[in-house]
């Protein structure tokens, strides 16, 4: 089989998806690179209640549906895989997945979304799964009737605090400013549980323990004084970094490493287009990726079609 | 029920029989969630190369989940999945929470070896 493709979407999350969906659909030869599961962020939400007309659905089930969608349509999707080298400045773009085999097309549609953010602090990685967690369905019930903090102030973290107080005796938010960045309605919710209390200004600073996560450190942001919690288990809520290490120096990113885009969602690189979560943008839903993968699709379909007929007419001369 | 292309082992007598059968076991035990659906997409892409290892999944709320559960390699978890490998019916590692396919391979090929 060809490695060349008309394009190819790196990304198998909401946005890379539906571009391949559009892209397939319109006959242009597609290929989705994953380095992960394919479904992106979306795998990683247990209920999706606000994806117009479906009324609820599991990330999983969405993620699956535009799978087999894509693929249906002709996709090719490679999930899994690690992308080793990219060539994007020429007309004939080039990308090496696993170090081995070596992909052309003449578009790009960047979607490699974003992933949690870590506190990247001492004890984290040693605890993950040992008292530290990211995701509050899944392991909220190891913690039943005992002592948690959730860190964070944004709408994750006060929405899953406020719903890890079904499991919890008592629930402790950490945030490093002295306001949260959630909306009204969430803050209230967790402002009224009368089993949440809050530790403002201040940062998880170390994680301690043996063979489970036994106590955290805490760093006042204003005093940089440090106190120490005992603890049973920590929920981090810090939000999402794009996952755009790879692109550095060649395409633009901005300061929060986030690709910069036009309104077509094409970067500054002729061919390259960029989609869903890792570009700069203020609102990242499920939707807004998928309206994003449409419109990066449009725009690359429209890049190869202007570059064949380019092509016939020179050929024809 | 675990919607996975994985064996899936429904009973601790299936477990037994597994082990039994199979020199090299790699089981995870999770539910159909978040943390736990990429270790299993991981473990069908890896299936078709480690063909000397045997790839299941079990239920972590079945009560007979309990041969996994309780094993004293996964005492202090508190993440799903629980990821268990064994050898010649011995646990030589155990995992807590989401692991990356890079991370499984590296421990299929410290204990199992690739072939």
């Amino acid at each position: 089989m060809s490695n060349h493709y008309d394009v190819i979407v790196i990304g198998a999350g909401a946005a890379g998806l539906t571009a391949g969906i559009y892209l397939s659909r319109a006959k242009i030869s597609t290929l989705i690179l994953n380095e992960g599961a394919v479904g992106g962020q979306m795998v990683l939400t247990h209920e999706i209640a606000n994806y117009p007309g479906i009324e609820s659905i599991s990330g999983y089930e969405l993620a699956r549906g535009m799978k087999l969608q894509a693929q249906k349509f002709g996709s090719v999707i490679k999930s899994n895989i690690k992308i080793t080298n990219l060539a994007l400045d020429d007309a004939l773009k080039k990308v090496t997945i696993n170090n081995k085999e070596t992909f052309t097309s003449h578009a790009v549609i960047i979607a490699t979304g974003g992933k949690p953010r870590q506190l990247g602090v001492n004890g984290e990685d040693e605890f993950k799964g040992k008292g530290i967690s990211y995701c509050a369905t899944c392991d909220g019930d190891f913690f039943t009737g005992k002592e948690i903090i959730v860190a964070g102030g944004g709408n994750s973290a006060l929405e899953e605090a406020v719903s890890l107080t079904k499991y919890a005796s008592k629930v402790t938010i950490i945030h490093q400013f002295d306001h949260f960045q959630a909306l009204e309605h969430y803050v209230d919710a967790a402002k009224n549980n009368p089993k949440i209390n809050f530790i403002m200004e201040s940062k998880i600073a170390e994680f301690i323990g043996d063979y489970s996560l036994r106590k955290v450190r805490i760093e006042n942001q204003s005093t940089k004084g440090i106190t120490g919690m005992n603890v049973d288990g920590v929920f981090v809520f810090v939000g999402y970094v794009p996952n755009t290490e790879k692109l550095e120096g060649l395409i633009e990113l901005n300061n929060n490493k986030e690709i910069v885009v036009d309104k077509n969602l094409s970067t500054n690189v002729a061919g390259v287009f960029a989609a869903g979560d890792s570009i700069a943008k203020r609102y990242r839903q499920v939707t807004t990726a998928v309206a994003d993968g449409t419109i990066a699709a449009l725009g690359a379909s429209e890049y190869v079609n202007n570059l064949k007929k380019e092509k016939m007419l020179v050929e024809s001369l | 029920m675990l919607y996975t292309n994985l064996t899936h082992v429904l009973s601790g007598q299936e477990h037994a029989k597994l082990l039994q059968e199979n020199e090299n076991v790699m089981i995870c035990c999770g539910r159909m969630g978040p943390m736990c659906i990429p270790v299993y997409e991981s473990m069908e892409e890896l299936e078709n190369e480690y063909t000397h290892v045997k790839f299941a999944d079990m239920e972590f709320d079945s009560p007979d989940a309990k041969v996994i559960r309780n094993l004293p390699e996964c005492s202090g978890f508190a993440g799903i999945p629980f990821v268990v490998y064994y050898k010649n019916g011995k646990v030589v590692k155990a995992t807590t929470s989401i692991q990356s396919i890079d991370q499984i391979t590296e421990i299929l090929n410290e204990h199992f070896n690739h072939k």
